[in-house]
């Protein structure tokens, strides 16, 4: 029966119809339903990794070891691990190996908005970009085959508005994949520069071959009538395309954007008065055709920028002018992303704004602690950079600047690469404080289970590791667990340990009031006892806001966490059953 | 080749993605060639949240461009002013009569527009609807989502059972009582007005 399915849960249904054994992954937005989907099949060994790279190489020793394998993550997850990815190439696989990478075009959740195609080339591998949920779930299976067939890992390239957008599948049963034999092979498998000089010869004659075959594979195909105007396009671009041209173009559709058919693009420009690339992000193909002596229409005419619109490109190739429609009201207030009523991440921020600290900020939820009021946090940069950046503006500042700074970190997060920051702190004679933001769980990615949660990706019980005794084996003497709810308290904390001559680590600790189990009584009140100091506005809080002078606190928002409470010097907030 | 476009908007938390599936669930049931494009992510705490659902023989694009949704179904007030560009001239807006405060709101930075209902009569056809108190009435403040899909039901060719099949087919089963009589709620408010 036909389903409507979003992108990432079709390339799972493609993995398991491919007959995939082993799934690694990290979560990230918008990545990470694919292996949340994954868990639906039973037979399937499926985790959560403590980051791309660890992830990658689980996927890595399951192709070496016979099994069909694959690893997920975001296209920041790529740079992780591009480590392996790079030497994978050279081993190539025993079992199909499949790299899913989804690219986030316009940054709806994402520091930066890199293009991955960039590293197919680079690493010198087959990469596939299907255009909706059907193609995902075809093309997943088809990498698994191609994987195999050309001894390489395949990536599969994703952008948001695919990963993210439902569209009809009709699933079909699983292949029967038997495991392949393992058989010692050094050198294939161990990449020292002697076999490694071997392996790139075999890897340059692969590229020659995989381009062979991108000129005669069905991924890659020409529609159309015979319009002068012809369109080279792939991924998500392909079905805007079409929504704004129709049959008005021809199109040549690439299925598999790495490497290009080279003879093919010259015969559809050949055939073609004027031509057009179309493709978010970096002109990547369009730079490949110039490079062939084809003169093409791309980033002249659109944007390097941000997502493409149907109407942009029926501006750009037809001339026409957009829908007519409203004006865009001018009064309207934006209404940017905000931590939820309850966050644990507001005490703290709280607490760090009243110390007017520099706060060397990370990656997760408590990245909002760099909006209004809260305003905090001064660096975002990747996973783990608060740990090791503030070590870097310790020792160009100094001692006095180090104690009006601190790192703060999330409990995953820490997992995937604050731990090597630290360790650098303790062996580099930092003195830095870092913060672990420890909730209970990966929270911006929608709720996924760590290695600090005790609990693995099938919510199987496990051994839960300890931040406390983590910091403390590394050499951190100074750790302290402390509730960022209970604001004084924290605060004096806070006071007492950037002040420490030596490094420290405070682990704030309360779970995220978004898991089922956080369940506080009742809701928050304003009493007659307000004096209008407006404190509790500076928390940030959606539940709270101010009508004509008066603070009120709307019941429905409320979750009845109590920190306003704690927050207020006129006790005159109190919790209504 | 023309599709039938309808833009949910809201704020994160709201449960719009829910409402996003019962309603594709429901026009794939119908036959129809079906796409949805949702946001997750950053953007889903307590931000502005936009879905899109595109149906018809064939659908292309996910996503709706300004002057292309035939109907905007808006779960806060505000909200809905932000989206109507994204109307057709002779398109209809069914909104929650609801307010949610944004941070420049709350902080001070900015007002809450007072005539964002008179904003939108003045450029469309619109349905307002205190949802959240039908909600309540059914049982929970959480069940706005599925009152406003039992307002847009009622304006559909969609069949009612099929709705109700589709909300037990999406909807877990120990909160499918609750949803059926918000919907109900919903479907039965737009037909007596």
């Amino acid at each position: 029966m036909r389903q409507l399915m979003i992108g990432n849960a079709a390339v799972a249904r493609g993995a398991y119809e491919a007959g995939v054994r082993v799934v690694a992954s990290y979560p990230g937005t918008p990545s990470t339903e694919i292996t949340e989907s994954i868990v639906r099949y039973p037979d399937i060994y499926a985790e959560w990794a403590p980051n791309e790279k660890v992830a990658c190489e689980v996927a890595i020793g399951a192709s070496i070891a016979g099994a069909r394998a694959m690893t997920c993550c975001k296209h920041v997850g790529l740079n992780v691990m591009a480590d392996p990815v790079f030497t994978a190439s050279y081993t190539g696989v025993n079992g199909g190996l499949v790299i899913c990478v989804a690219d986030d075009p316009g940054m709806h959740s994402s520091q930066n908005e890199q293009d991955s195609r960039h590293y197919a080339k680079a690493a010198k591998l087959l990469m596939l970009e299907p255009s909706d949920s059907l193609e995902c779930r075809d093309m997943t299976r088809e990498a698994f085959a191609l994987s195999e067939r050309f001894d390489i890992p395949v990536v599969l390239r994703l952008t948001t508005r695919v990963a993210h957008s439902q569209s009809l599948v009709e699933p079909t049963d699983p292949e029967i994949v038997p495991l392949k034999d393992y058989v010692k092979d050094a050198a294939k498998h161990v990449m020292t520069p002697a076999n490694a000089i071997r392996r790139h010869v075999i890897v340059e004659e692969r590229m020659k071959a995989l381009t062979a075959f991108a000129e005669e594979t069905a991924l890659n195909r020409v529609e159309g009538q015979g319009s002068p105007i012809g369109v080279i396009t792939a991924g998500i671009d392909y079905m805007y395309a079409r929504e704004a041209l129709g049959d008005s173009v021809d199109y040549l559709k690439l299925g598999m954007v790495w490497p290009l058919p080279e003879a093919a693009i010259r015969a559809f420009a050949a055939a073609h008065e004027q031509v057009f690339v179309i493709e978010e992000l970096d002109p990547f193909i369009e730079d490949h055709v110039r490079a062939l002596g084809v003169s093409v229409i791309g980033k002249d005419a659109f944007t390097l920028l941000g997502e493409y619109t149907p109407a942009m490109i029926r501006r750009v190739v037809l001339g026409q002018a957009d829908q007519p429609a409203a004006p865009a009201q001018m009064n309207v207030p934006v209404r940017p992303p905000v931590m939820c009523a309850g966050c644990p991440h507001r005490g703290t921020f709280y607490v760090l704004k009243k110390l007017g600290l520099t706060v060397a900020g990370d990656i997760g939820c408590y990245t909002l602690g760099a909006a209004p009021p809260l305003a905090s946090i001064d660096t975002t940069i990747c996973m783990g950079a608060s740990v090791s950046a503030a070590l870097g503006m310790a020792k160009a500042r100094g001692a006095s600047f180090n104690k009006k700074l601190v790192s703060v970190i999330g409990d995953s997060t820490f997992i995937h690469s604050g731990i090597t920051g630290l360790i650098d702190i303790v062996y580099n004679r930092g003195a830095n404080t870092v913060i672990i933001l420890d909730n209970s769980i990966t929270g911006m990615t929608g709720h996924q289970d760590n290695p600090t949660t005790g609990k693995t990706i099938r919510g199987e019980k496990t051994k839960q590791v300890d931040l406390e005794l983590l910091c403390k084996a590394i050499g951190i003497d100074r750790v302290t667990i402390a509730d960022p709810f209970d604001v004084k308290s924290f605060e004096a904390i806070v006071r007492r340990e950037v002040e420490a001559d030596e490094p420290s680590v405070i682990i704030a600790q309360r779970p995220c009031a978004l898991l089922k189990y956080v369940r506080y009584e009742g809701h928050c009140q304003i009493g007659d006892q307000c004096r209008r100091c407006h404190l509790c506005m500076k928390l940030g809080c959606p539940a709270i806001s101010l009508k004509d002078g008066a603070v009120r606190i709307d019941e429905n928002q409320c979750n009845g966490c109590g920190l306003c409470v704690n927050v207020c010097p006129f006790d005159a907030i109190h919790k209504e059953a | 080749m023309s599709t039938t476009n309808i833009m949910i908007v809201g704020v994160g938390g709201q449960g719009t993605l829910l409402a996003s599936r019962i309603l594709g669930n429901a026009l794939v049931q119908e036959g129809y060639d079906v796409k949805v494009s949702e946001v997750h992510g950053m953007s889903q705490r307590g931000g502005s949240v936009v879905t899109y659902v595109k149906f018809g023989d064939k659908v292309w694009s996910p996503i709706i461009g300004q002057g292309e949704a035939d109907i905007i179904l808006s779960f806060e007030l505000l909200e809905a002013e932000r989206a109507l560009p994204y109307l057709r001239p002779d398109g209809q807006i069914i909104v929650n009569t609801q307010q949610i405060d944004p941070m420049p709101v709350i902080t001070g930075a900015a007002q809450y527009p007072a005539d964002a209902l008179e904003a939108l009569t003045a450029n469309a056809r619109v349905t307002a609807v205190d949802a959240l108190s039908l909600a309540k009435e059914a049982g929970t403040s959480r069940a706005v989502n599925v009152v406003l899909i039992g307002i847009l039901a009622s304006q559909t060719k969609i069949p009612k059972e099929r709705w109700l099949d589709t909300i037990r087919q999406t909807v877990p089963e120990k909160f499918q009582a609750v949803n059926l009589k918000a919907f109900e709620l919903g479907y039965r408010y737009a037909q007596e007005r």
